[in-house]
């Protein structure tokens, strides 16, 4: 750059009161290629930048430094009026001898104009080396792709299909509705879940622009932001599902039971069977562990009883592959598998069950038709016991955190226990209650009040089968005595997990997890429902344990951040990102572990390091960490902040030879 | 003869720190205007090399400022800078420097006083060190 403008801004005497900017005006005018110097009441205002305008024509400028405020204030401002000169906008920097100068240094004018000038010639030598950047743009494919359909999949799904996109929604399931399609009644206001879930189903399957794919799951994913490559496997159903009208008389004379995983075990299905299986809506699958066609070829019974001949016991997967600009994560959660826990006697006592399992009970639609019974003998229970905190909040043993909605599901299960079983008695294990959202508190006061739930402060420590009773040992640390109960049922309100194989999903959407497997976010406050991963959006317990509430706004948020990315004609991305010297990178591939972005890749054949300018947020990690020098950012190159730091060693130089 | 004054180079991350500089001024923060600053994205972009110029080239003292544990705009930023200080600290030590003229501070945007107190104590223990010998060393 051999002509650069220098303009100095009094900003009322907000500067000038303190900087002498006439004198720092005149100092910077003798600096080299500087062909034009000037200080200004208000650069900012329409006069001020006229005179910017005036000085690029007049002097054909090729390079600008505004030295005023912070450039958070008005870097935007002067790089636009340069633009409209002609210029690129990187060619404009900015001073900030406001905030960084006059404001902080009132007391001592001599000092903080010396300062200025030096601020000034710093920036003067990294400008000097700016090249002009164009804004990156890239391709934008405007349909999204939602992985698992609970609530938090749907909710995402209907909000971006009512805004216009198109949206694949895929579940791995037969049938979409996820957890909530499980529950009874809903705290806090105990409406029922299928009211929620009904009508949102409803919608999707008369929305156009959504294709549900149940019984799918994403096999692979490549791309960026903008472009995925998804390939999506549809399961082998067995059912040709556009000749099935769903009449569900497979389901009736299939000779076939195993336990239900729907209804978490209470009761059995058969090996065809539909996703919500006590509804006998929806399209069936065989599953092959169970099929005695499918695994010995000694039955043909569905096929023989289906009316439209749709039964394909032949029928293979199928590979699908498309292109979406975005993906929402919404794979949900599983209970911690209590067959870990020893002490509470799961899955050997049976009138031991998980909070799930009471779900099912208390739900109309549910194995006993609503009716609360033990799973032993069928009997209707008087004495219930329910634990909270079963493997949450115990970082010796399972997990450290917080599932969120025990306290709240637990209290809502002992209410509607109590208004079925009026002569019922619920007692209630706790380390503590959190209630700590909209209702909450109301809502468990209430329940203590008009129910009469018993709530004991403390752990409990064994619990056994005794006769026909479940044997609970525990203490209340609130009177410091050991507390013995002859139970009827065990209800255990086990640990929210991330759903089974969400490793697998992060590591192929290279989207990052914590430790337990929950999906993180690129930043807990300010992009709480994005992946680090540009292009993978978050949504639903699958990012961390939560209520409905939470979930549905967590989803809409989601939708709306894609709704925001969609709206652009193209993808544009601020040029300020990494490069890479192709002479000097040595391929140690350091770069691609430090950068949080996956921004960083190796290319093989070359055996070098690449920058995927659309994924590189340049925040300089991988410059630092490169042991070469060999990659660099855009217009903060090393030689750049050398420069700057040299302008300040030789302003030491002065002071030190004043002194 | 005129009371040393110290030189003060910071590499102040965009999010956090720098913005926190700005707030000092927003809100009339006063100190001394022995630190010269450097913007810098993440104060995992700060290259050890930066910081041993810095001094080298005649910096008394080097002021590396990041969000807060946790905070970082890029999520893990600021660990690599407290990794990478924490090393040339201890080189540093092992060669018998004072490893006392690199700050490594967190401060966030909101804490527009808690920069003008760093920079002002900063200034204060640095006078009482002396100017620093590495340049003189260097182009002995
Ligand atoms: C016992 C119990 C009672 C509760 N009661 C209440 C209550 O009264 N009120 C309340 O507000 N909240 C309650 N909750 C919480 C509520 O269940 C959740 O907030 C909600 O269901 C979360 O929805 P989701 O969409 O995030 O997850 P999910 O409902 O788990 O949905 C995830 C979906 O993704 C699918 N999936 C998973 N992995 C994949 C994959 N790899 N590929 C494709 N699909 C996949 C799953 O099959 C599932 O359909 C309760 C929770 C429990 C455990
Ligand atoms: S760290 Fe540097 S040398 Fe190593 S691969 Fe990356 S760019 Fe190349
Ligand atoms: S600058 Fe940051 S985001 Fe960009 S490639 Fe380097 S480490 Fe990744
Ligand atoms: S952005 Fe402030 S330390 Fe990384």
């Amino acid at each position: 750059m051999k002509k650069i403008g220098v303009f100095i801004c009094h900003c009322g005497i907000n500067i000038a009161g303190t900087v002498d900017v006439k004198a720092v005006s005149r100092e910077t005018g003798e600096m080299e290629d500087v062909v034009h110097s000037e200080d200004y009441i208000y650069m900012c205002s329409d006069p001020g930048q006229l005179l910017i305008h005036n000085a690029i024509r007049e002097k054909g400028l090729d390079g600008v430094v505004v030295a005023c405020c912070s450039p958070t204030m008005h870097e935007a401002t002067f790089r636009k009026a340069v633009e409209s000169e002609g210029l690129n906008p990187y060619v404009c920097e900015i001073a900030n001898i406001r905030e960084q100068c006059s404001w902080v240094h009132q007391g001592d004018k001599e000092r903080a104009t010396s300062k200025a000038g030096e601020i000034i010639r710093s920036v003067l030598e990294k400008l000097r080396q700016n090249e002009a950047l164009e804004t990156l743009t890239m391709p934008l494919t405007k349909r999204a792709l939602v992985i698992g359909g609970g609530i938090a999949g749907i909710t995402a799904s209907i909000d971006l299909a009512d805004s216009g996109y198109e949206v694949i929604l895929v579940e791995r399931q037969p049938s979409i509705g996820g957890r909530l399609d499980q529950l009874s009644l809903t705290f806090p206001h105990l409406d029922d879940a299928r009211c929620i879930l009904g009508p949102k189903k409803a919608e999707i399957a008369n929305n156009p622009k959504i294709r549900v794919m149940p019984y799918c799951e994403v096999e692979e994913v490549k791309g960026f932001i903008g472009n995925f490559d998804v390939r999506i496997r549809r399961k082998p159903t067995y059912v040709d599902w556009d000749k099935c009208t769903a009449c569900g008389v497979c389901l009736e004379k299939c000779p076939v039971e195993s336990l239900s995983d729907f209804e978490r075990g209470l009761t059995t299905r058969k090996a065809i069977y539909t996703g919500a299986l006590s509804e006998n809506s929806g399209k069936p699958v065989i599953d092959p562990i169970h099929c005695r066609h499918l695994v010995d070829g000694t039955c043909t019974i569905c096929q023989e009883v289906c009316p439209e001949g749709a039964i394909r016991y032949d029928q293979g997967e199928e590979l699908l592959e498309e292109r979406v600009g975005a993906i929402v994560v919404a794979t949900g959660y599983d209970l911690f598998p209590m067959e870990k826990i020893g002490e509470y006697g799961y899955g050997r006592i049976p009138d031991v069950i998980d909070g799930l399992a009471f779900e099912r009970m208390l739900s109309p639609s549910g194995p006993t038709g609503g009716e609360i019974r033990r799973p032993s003998d069928g009997r209707i229970p008087r004495e219930v016991v329910f634990i909270q905190c079963v493997a949450s909040r115990d970082p010796e043993r399972y997990m450290p955190y917080c599932s969120r909605v025990c306290c709240m599901y637990t209290a809502k299960q002992a209410k509607l226990l109590k208004q079925k079983i009026p002569n019922s008695q619920p007692y209630i294990f706790f380390m503590d209650v959190r209630t700590d959202s909209k209702g909450y508190e109301e809502f468990l006061q209430g329940a203590i009040e008009e129910e009469e739930l018993i709530y004991l402060r403390g752990r409990v420590a064994r619990v056994f089968q005794e006769g026909d009773k479940v044997r609970v040992w525990g203490e209340d640390t609130l009177t410091n005595r050991k507390v013995e109960l002859d139970a009827d049922m065990v209800v255990l309100a086990t640990a929210v997990v991330p759903s089974e194989g969400i490793k697998d999903i992060a590591a192929r959407l290279r989207a990052t997890a914590d430790k337990h497997g929950f999906l993180t976010e690129a930043h807990i406050k300010l992009y709480p429902v994005e992946s680090p991963t540009k292009g993978i959006f978050l949504a639903g317990c699958g990012q961390g344990p939560k209520d409905i509430t939470d979930t549905v706004a967590q989803a809409s948020a989601t939708a709306s951040k894609i709704q925001s990315l969609f709206s652009q004609d193209a993808l544009l991305q601020d040029p300020l990102v990494a490069f890479v010297d192709p002479e000097i990178c040595s391929g140690c591939g350091i770069c691609v572990q430090v950068c949080p972005y996956e921004a960083r890749e190796m290319d093989e054949y070359r055996g070098i390091s690449k920058v995927h300018e659309a994924l590189c947020q340049g925040c300089g990690a991988c410059i630092a960490a490169c042991p070469n020098n060999a990659c660099e950012l855009r217009n903060s190159k090393a030689v750049q902040v050398f420069g700057m730091m040299e302008t300040f060693a030789e302003g030491a130089e002065g002071s030190l030879a004043d002194g | 003869m005129e009371e040393f004054e110290p030189r003060i180079i910071a590499f102040l991350c965009h999010w956090c720190t720098y913005t926190g500089a700005d707030l000092a001024g927003t809100t009339r923060q006063q100190y001394p205007p022995n630190i010269r600053i450097i913007h810098m994205m993440c104060s995992g972009a700060v290259d050890t090399i930066y910081i041993l110029k810095a001094l080298i080239d005649g910096a008394d003292g080097v002021l590396i400022g990041g969000c807060h544990p946790g905070d970082c705009h890029y999520q893990t930023g600021n660990y690599k800078a407290r990794r990478r200080v924490g090393i040339l600290k201890e080189i540093f030590h092992q060669v018998g420097f004072t490893e006392d003229r690199i700050w490594l501070r967190w401060i966030s945007a909101s804490e527009g006083k808690l920069f003008a107190d760093t920079v002002t104590q900063m200034v204060e223990e640095l006078k009482k060190m002396g100017p620093n010998p590495m340049k003189k060393l260097w182009l002995a």
